[in-house]
């Protein structure tokens, strides 16, 4: 299955991006096989705030079924969940110990947002 | 005429200022109160207002008629916000994130935008006994913006000649308290003699001095010597009006919600003498100087 991690690094052995709206980048990860590709977490610097929602469109329009994270918003979560993505929350670690965690069935889909959005 | 009474900080007594000069000001002509702090309104409690009106008050958010809407996401490409997105065919609105600006409702090439409303919180008026009205914003719990409701509050402001509108802007030097001092003749400010009240006092300066508006100084709780508020207001030319002398007295009459100006003969001499060093400052008349 295909899943988005947010990442400090551009590789595997990265650390887990506690951030999600602000994270550096994304992993698109065919859990399967490992194959990824590495999304940048491109944002639009100019816009006073919505780094969630952006970020969020970020990762539905990657095709993904699941983003794993660290902290997720109430605005990025509607955005993710009304594209029908799951969405994981409170993971550390490196991609790859995380991705494990997950196929083993460690990880647990989370039902709402779990950080309050912030205002800037 | 607008008089900001304004801080950098709360807790300074800003509201004790504004309700106090208010009550002197009454006295010698047409005043009107504005408590601007919507987040966390007090003038009324000292005022007490009677014969209270109160009106609900929203502002513009977009509503999407799903029917007309072909996803073409100029909407979402006109929004600063981030509150109108396309997300995988659908489109959704944060309300909460809307800023009222139209551009979505300008751009949407089918129609499918009308307007719809967000509740802002509540506009209230009454008047003390002294006879002067106050008007005051209520935010609705959860709102997060508050410029708007200020701006309703400060829609109730008759900016004429012979009456004096003295306004109680929100702490700080955000956003809230900007919006509150930009269109004053005059501003106020209430300082602290503590290191932070200074450093809370520059910055409130600073932005003053870009927004050019003039001002004065008040000292609340103020020591009998010389300190770093009047190195400071020496240093960059601002006048200080008056220093209110911190005594227990005075803070058991605060806390029980009265008037330092009616309770206490030496407040209400400084408090006279600071409305009228203000009157003079901002009404250049012929009869200069005297309010009577
Ligand atoms: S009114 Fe302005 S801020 Fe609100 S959704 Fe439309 S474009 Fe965005
Ligand atoms: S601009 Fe109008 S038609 Fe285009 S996506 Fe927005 S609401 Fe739909």
């Amino acid at each position: 299955m295909k899943v988005a991690v947010s990442s400090s690094g551009e590789s595997l052995d990265s650390e887990i991006d506690l951030r999600f709206g602000r994270a550096s980048y994304f992993l698109i990860v065919e859990t399967d096989t490992l194959d990824f590709e590495v999304k940048p977490n491109e944002q639009n610097m100019d816009l006073p705030q919505g780094a969630g929602i952006q970020a969020g469109k970020t990762v539905v329009n990657c095709g993904v079924e699941a983003i794993i994270t660290g902290n997720c918003g109430p605005k990025a979560y509607n955005v993710l969940e009304s594209a029908g993505v799951k969405v994981v929350t409170g993971v550390n670690g490196t991609v790859k110990e995380v991705l494990e965690k997950f196929k083993k069935g460690e990880l647990q889909y989370s039902v709402s947002a779990n950080v309050e959005g912030h205002w800037v | 005429m607008i008089i900001t009474v304004a801080s950098g900080k709360g807790g300074t007594g800003k509201t004790t200022v504004a309700v106090n000069l208010a009550t002197i000001a009454a006295e010698k002509g047409s005043v009107e109160l504005f408590d601007c702090d919507v987040e966390e309104p007090n003038a009324h409690l000292f005022v007490k207002p009677q014969n209270i009106t109160k009106k609900e008050v929203s502002t513009m958010i977009p509503s999407v008629d799903i029917a007309l809407c072909n996803l073409c996401q100029e909407c979402e490409k006109i929004c600063r916000f981030s509150a109108i997105n396309i997300v995988a065919k659908k489109i959704m609105v944060f309300a909460d994130m809307c800023h009222s600006c139209k551009g979505c409702l300008m751009v949407c090439p089918t129609g499918a935008i009308s307007e719809g409303a967000r509740q802002l919180g509540s506009v209230l008026t009454g008047y003390s006994k002294q006879g002067f009205k106050l008007t005051w914003g209520e935010l609705r719990v959860g709102e997060a913006m508050s410029p708007p409701l200020i701006k309703k509050v400060k829609d109730e402001i008759n900016n004429l000649y012979n009456l004096i509108s003295i306004v109680d802007a929100p702490p700080g030097t955000s956003c809230p308290a900007i919006t509150t001092l930009r269109d004053s003749d005059f501003a106020l400010l209430v300082a602290e003699e503590t290191p932070f009240g200074l450093n809370d006092l520059t910055l409130t300066v600073e932005g003053l001095k870009k927004l050019g508006v003039p001002m004065a100084i008040v000292i609340n709780r103020a020591e009998e010597s010389k300190g770093i508020i009047d190195d400071y207001a020496e240093h960059e030319n601002i006048e200080i009006l008056g220093k209110i002398p911190f005594s227990k007295e005075a803070a058991k009459i605060c806390s029980k919600g009265l008037f330092l100006v009616e309770e206490m003969a030496e407040i209400r001499a400084i408090f006279q003498k600071i409305y009228q060093k203000i009157y003079c400052k901002i009404v250049k008349t012929e009869n200069k100087g005297e309010i009577k």
